[in-house]
């Protein structure tokens, strides 16, 4: 049972359409995009995004010339309701686990934390320990 | 009209060019017998000294390039041993390595001396209070400028490049009367100023700007002239030929090149023949008296013409047009040569880059800015920003290392650069020289 999660992250300059050009090409491949986030540095972006077939993404948006890589998250099920983020960042700042980024999504059962942390497959055992939910990948689709 | 050398500046013409071939005849012998590079390059064109009977005979002599200055890098070309040499001058090359300048006491007094005339012909003197607003160091621009303006006794502010609101509270403190700067950084003043409240015509005795290593135009003349008051003139000079040598004189009618140190040609760039008064064409100067590092027949790739008529100033000496272009693609920003060449090399040594860019130089206000695009290569790319805003400062730092200005980088993403058949256009000017 795997917990981590593949996520694909592009590289996009600042610059109007990028994002519609990405997004067209993950559409005309089938693929389902359940959450993305970008993070904006001076002149470029990074997108970020859990899809139904990260594969099959990759490999188009390489295709198309895309800077593309994967990147191991995790999915921290939340409660979808008032309080639900403080309960699961107070046990993620008292396991010590250091996140680098971090975006969310309100899904059909439940909320998601998608954190990006140094040591995965640590703070994986360290969240179970302290009662924390997980998405396994196959929950995504 | 005064004379800072009447000897010299108002010799007759005769005179002039039999003193010109005393120096080359010279010049050449002692190249012959102790420039092992120009040794060579004479043997390759089969001339000897002997074959250089009258002034005109210049023209058998082989030409030099900056890449022979890359090629022997640093001191190769240099006559004489390091312990006849003053001072170095370094200025950016075309492909990452910088050239080298010596200078023996004498080449560092003849430049003094060309300067002295220079501002004397403008009219300057020892009432004259000289900001100068170029860059001290191994820029020759400062340095140069100041000896010259010490040598006429001017008093000088040695200012420097920056603090421009600091540099006119010099210029109406000290009632300074004349600056050296570049044309951009005379306009930027120009601004500052009046958003500073002070308006240079009224409140400031500034009344004569030396302007140069950048190229400008009769517009910008009279903008400046409009702006502030102050009559302009152009000036010029390249680090190899010492620095910044030459000027107009208070007729502006082109810039008066001293014979006895500097021989002048202008040749049409494809076949290397000679042209006539008034056509342009590539200017090629031969300097008669360098000792350190001796010029023949140097091809700068500065575009002009040259009028050898006794202007009405007195002075007999040739005078060439303000300069209208290159013959090659290489780009003065902020009075810093910048090629291409120089930026291929220093990118195609940053593994995380793919192998296309774009320069792009603009003109914010009155400065010159440039951006280097470059394209990200797909294997480099990393999920973290602060990876990849490494990427971006290590390009940043390396460009500012070799091409000694900075520049702004902007991360592209693979494949997004125009990509060209045959000659690439990789540099887009926006600038404006009016």
């Amino acid at each position: 049972m795997s917990y981590t999660i593949k996520q694909i992250s592009i590289f996009a300059e600042n610059r109007p359409g990028r994002l519609a050009a990405i997004a067209d090409a993950l559409e005309e491949e089938k693929i389902n995009i359940y959450a993305f986030s970008i993070a904006e540095a001076s002149g470029f972006g990074i997108i970020r995004a859990l899809v139904s077939d990260p594969a099959k993404a990759h490999s188009k948006l390489t295709q198309l010339g895309y800077a593309v890589s994967f990147t191991d998250v995790i999915g921290v099920k939340m409660r979808d309701e008032p309080g639900g983020l403080k309960d699961i960042a107070r046990i993620v700042g008292e396991t010590g686990i250091n996140i680098e980024y971090a975006y969310a999504y309100s899904g059909k059962k439940e909320a998601v934390l998608v954190v990006r942390v140094d040591q995965v497959e640590d703070a994986i055992r360290a969240l179970q320990a302290n009662g924390v939910h997980l998405l396994h990948e196959s929950e995504l689709a | 009209m005064t004379c800072w050398d009447p000897r010299i500046e108002e010799m007759s013409k005769d005179d002039l060019q039999a003193l010109q071939y005393k120096h080359l005849k010279t010049l050449v012998y002692k190249l012959y017998s102790f420039s092992p590079f120009y040794h060579g390059r004479m043997k390759a064109a089969n001339v000897h000294p002997d074959d250089i009977r009258s002034l005109q005979d210049i023209v058998k002599l082989p030409f030099m390039y900056k890449k022979d200055l890359r090629d022997n890098y640093p001191d190769k070309m240099f006559l004489g041993g390091q312990d006849e040499l003053v001072r170095y001058h370094v200025s950016s090359g075309t492909t990452g390595k910088p050239t080298v300048v010596g200078y023996t006491q004498n080449d560092l007094n003849n430049w003094s001396e060309s300067v002295a005339r220079a501002l004397t012909s403008i009219g300057l003197g020892r009432k004259d209070i000289i900001q100068i607003s170029y860059g001290y160091g191994l820029f020759t621009g400062g340095l140069g400028l100041h000896y010259g303006a010490e040598r006429i006794g001017a008093t000088v502010v040695p200012a420097s490049v920056g603090n421009t609101e600091r540099q006119i509270e010099l210029i109406q403190d000290l009632n300074v009367t004349a600056i050296c700067c570049t044309p951009s950084y005379m306009v930027h003043l120009a601004e500052t100023s009046k958003k500073m409240g002070v308006d240079i015509a009224k409140d400031t005795r500034l009344r004569t700007a030396v302007l140069g290593a950048e190229p400008w135009s009769e517009k910008m003349r009279r903008r400046i002239k409009e702006l502030t008051g102050v009559k302009a003139y152009d000036i010029y000079g390249t680090s190899e030929l010492s620095g910044p040598l030459f000027t107009e004189c208070t007729e502006q009618n082109g810039i008066h090149v001293w014979g006895d140190l500097a021989y002048v040609e202008v040749l049409d760039p494809e076949t290397g023949e000679q042209l006539g008064p008034g056509e342009k064409g590539e200017l090629v100067v031969t300097m008669l008296q360098k000792e350190a590092l001796p010029m023949i027949r140097y091809r700068i790739g500065d575009i002009t013409s040259y009028d050898d008529s006794v202007c009405p100033c007195g002075r007999s000496h040739v005078r060439i047009s303000r300069i209208s272009g290159r013959v090659d693609d290489m780009l003065i920003i902020r009075g810093i040569n910048v090629f291409p060449s120089q930026v291929e090399h220093t990118l195609l040594g940053i593994p995380e880059l793919g192998e296309h860019f774009q320069i792009e130089v603009d003109r914010k206000g009155a400065l010159d800015t440039m951006l280097v695009r470059v394209e990200l290569k797909p294997t480099a790319f990393s999920d973290k920003v602060n990876d990849m805003m490494s990427i971006k400062n290590k390009v940043a730092h390396a460009l500012h290392s070799s091409l000694n200005i900075a520049a702004e980088v902007e991360l592209m993403e693979p494949g997004t650069l125009t990509r060209f058949e045959g000659k690439a256009k990789r540099v887009v000017d926006r600038r404006s020289f009016e």
